[in-house]
């Protein structure tokens, strides 16, 4: 076990964890007339070895941020920069798990996970010592040689992951990762999720739509507004960790954030349902029968 | 759980309901047997239009004859060897040119025209062109083979190479993934399935052109028989000599070669794309 402990440490070790800083970012899509802005005037930074939540009305531009901070596209102006460094392309430093699973269907577990390091030609002794740990790590070890179709969708999410720890991002972006899974693997996820980040402490980013979800995982919570996004205020969750599922119901302080965070959310999502989208509609029914159920 | 539940259990997956008609085997003789007698009957009773066709029986007495016939066997090896040299042809260019056009956006924009003029054009169509353009029979008949699987090869790829997810590239590109490796482990896996459905598709196709290829020939390389010179061949021939029941020989035998080269294809395929069987 001696090992293990090894693999943690050197896993530990590897990581640097990185800072993003995001300054009045602007990105729209469409010609002239037709031009929708997206991002307008966006600015919050990433802080470094902290687990940023951002949370929005869905449609509101999250996607379009995570393709800026990933560099799947530029911004229309503005600079996005990690460590000072301006991000020009997607890069191993900032990575994304995506909305549901991006594993490649045609490999396995393990050839999922050492998709990276093959990548860059970076298989050494050690890489596989660490894919084997993080195998472990994600609780797939009897799953290696699996497909991911033969996953459940939790297992999926964690083979993600794991794939993504093995490259040692400076930030890990992370897309609502656990939306589509059943509320009891969602609330597993979160554990699972919060405990890995604990013992890391790696920078995380992580986008969602959940209140709950957000609370439960968050240092800071950026909640943004409606489209056009921008970050409309930020809240420090200053609830101690681990944290548990009773403690949001129970917790005054959770509460509190929830209740200031909702209404904020609430006043976003009535802008939106007041251009007649019908995803903020959706939002905004949701939301208030939480809020008054609190 | 009692033994023979357990062994019931085992057998599931072979099985696709409960008793003796849930055999898939079963169901195929099944199949074949109801249309065989129902062919027999309405031939004797000399029913309208199908009464024209000799009845199965018929052609059975003319079929048992071929059966030691070495010309016979002869123009299954040829038709056999014209399909797949058009096939695999076909295969070796429509599979990177379908590619690079899915790929790349200025090969496409440049072939894509010509492409799509070219590919109404029934194989058929070709016959005369393909005698003029080839040097010798046996190339003018693969061309047309060719040209009867290309076009399906090609579209399958094209679509399967775009309908690849864009996350997976930008997962790749993010890992550090070079293009060429996008291509080797992105492109190439996700294309495959694809590329199997063309191929089976292709594959028909070529034993659909096979019968007018053929007739390019005129029996090119045809041994003392009067079976030889392929399969297509045959059919021309023995409707020449006014053999009806020879006809629906070559016929069935054409369909029998299309159907284990369609089965042939699809055990590949199963055997190449393992992430798709196990589900």
């Amino acid at each position: 076990m001696s090992d293990v402990a090894g693999e943690a440490r050197s896993l530990r070790e590897g990581i640097k964890a990185g800072e993003i800083q995001v300054s009045s970012v602007f990105k729209g899509y469409g010609e002239a007339a037709f031009r929708t802005e997206v991002v307008k005037d966006c600015s919050f930074t990433i802080e470094r070895n902290k687990l940023t939540v951002m949370i929005g009305p869905s449609g509101c531009g999250k996607s379009t941020l995570i393709r800026l901070l990933a560099g799947f596209e530029q911004p229309d102006s503005g600079s996005i920069q990690l460590n000072g460094t301006p991000v020009s392309g997607p890069a191993r430093d900032r990575l994304v798990l995506f909305q549901e699973s991006a594993l490649f269907p045609w490999m396995t577990t393990w050839d999922n996970i050492l998709y990276g390091p093959r990548a860059r030609g970076e298989v050494t002794r050690e890489t596989i010592d660490m894919a084997e740990f993080l195998l472990q790590k994600v609780g797939l070890r009897d799953f290696r040689k699996k497909y991911p179709t033969q996953l459940s969708g939790g297992m999926q999410r964690r083979a993600e992951l794991a794939r993504a720890m093995i490259n040692n991002p400076a930030v890990m972006i992370l897309d609502e990762p656990f939306r589509g899974l059943d509320a009891m693997t969602k609330v597993l996820m979160w554990e699972y999720y919060a405990a890995l980040f604990e013992e890391t402490r790696r920078t995380n980013f992580f986008v969602t739509t959940d209140i709950d979800e957000a609370i439960f995982l968050a240092d800071r919570l950026l909640i943004m507004s409606n489209i056009p996004t921008q970050v409309r205020s930020v809240l420090e969750i200053d609830l101690p960790r681990p944290r548990t599922q009773l403690d949001l119901v129970e917790n005054d302080r959770a509460n509190e954030i929830k209740m200031q965070a909702l209404s904020i959310l609430h006043e976003e999502a009535m802008k939106s349902f007041s251009r007649g989208s019908k995803a903020a509609a959706d939002f905004v029914e949701a939301y208030s029968r939480r809020v008054s159920k609190v | 759980m009692s033994a023979v539940a357990a062994d019931s259990m085992r057998r599931l997956p072979k099985r696709r309901g409960s008793g003796f008609f849930g055999n898939v085997a079963v169901r195929a003789v099944i199949s074949l047997a109801v249309f065989i007698a129902f062919w027999e009957i309405a031939s004797r009773l000399k029913w309208p239009w199908i009464g024209q066709a000799p009845a199965p029986s018929v052609v059975l007495d003319a079929w048992i004859p071929l059966l030691t016939d070495k010309g016979y066997w002869y123009s299954w090896v040829q038709s056999s060897r014209r399909v797949l040299s058009g096939f695999i042809a076909a295969m070796i260019i429509g599979i990177p040119l379908g590619l690079a056009m899915a790929t790349s956006r200025i090969f496409n924009d440049i072939t894509f025209p010509v492409f799509e003029i070219l590919r109404p054009i029934p194989p058929l169509a070709w016959v005369p062109a393909a005698i003029i353009f080839w040097p010798t029979q046996e190339l003018s008949i693969g061309f047309v083979i060719f040209l009867g699987a290309i076009y399906t090869i090609m579209l399958n790829v094209i679509g399967g190479a775009r309908s690849i997810d864009i996350r997976f590239f930008q997962a790749a590109r993010s890992m550090g993934s070079s293009n060429w490796d996008i291509f080797r482990r992105i492109i190439l896996p996700g294309v495959l399935p694809s590329i199997i459905v063309g191929c089976e598709v292709g594959i028909g196709i070529t034993w659909n052109v096979v019968v007018a290829a053929e007739m390019i020939s005129g029996g090119g390389g045809a041994i003392q028989s009067r079976a030889g010179g392929g399969l297509g061949f045959f059919i021309w021939n023995t409707y020449i000599g006014g053999s009806y029941p020879l006809i629906v020989v070559g016929m069935i035998s054409i369909g029998v070669a299309g159907w284990i080269s369609s089965a042939i294809i699809r055990r590949l395929g199963i055997a190449v794309t393992p992430w798709l069987r196990l589900r």
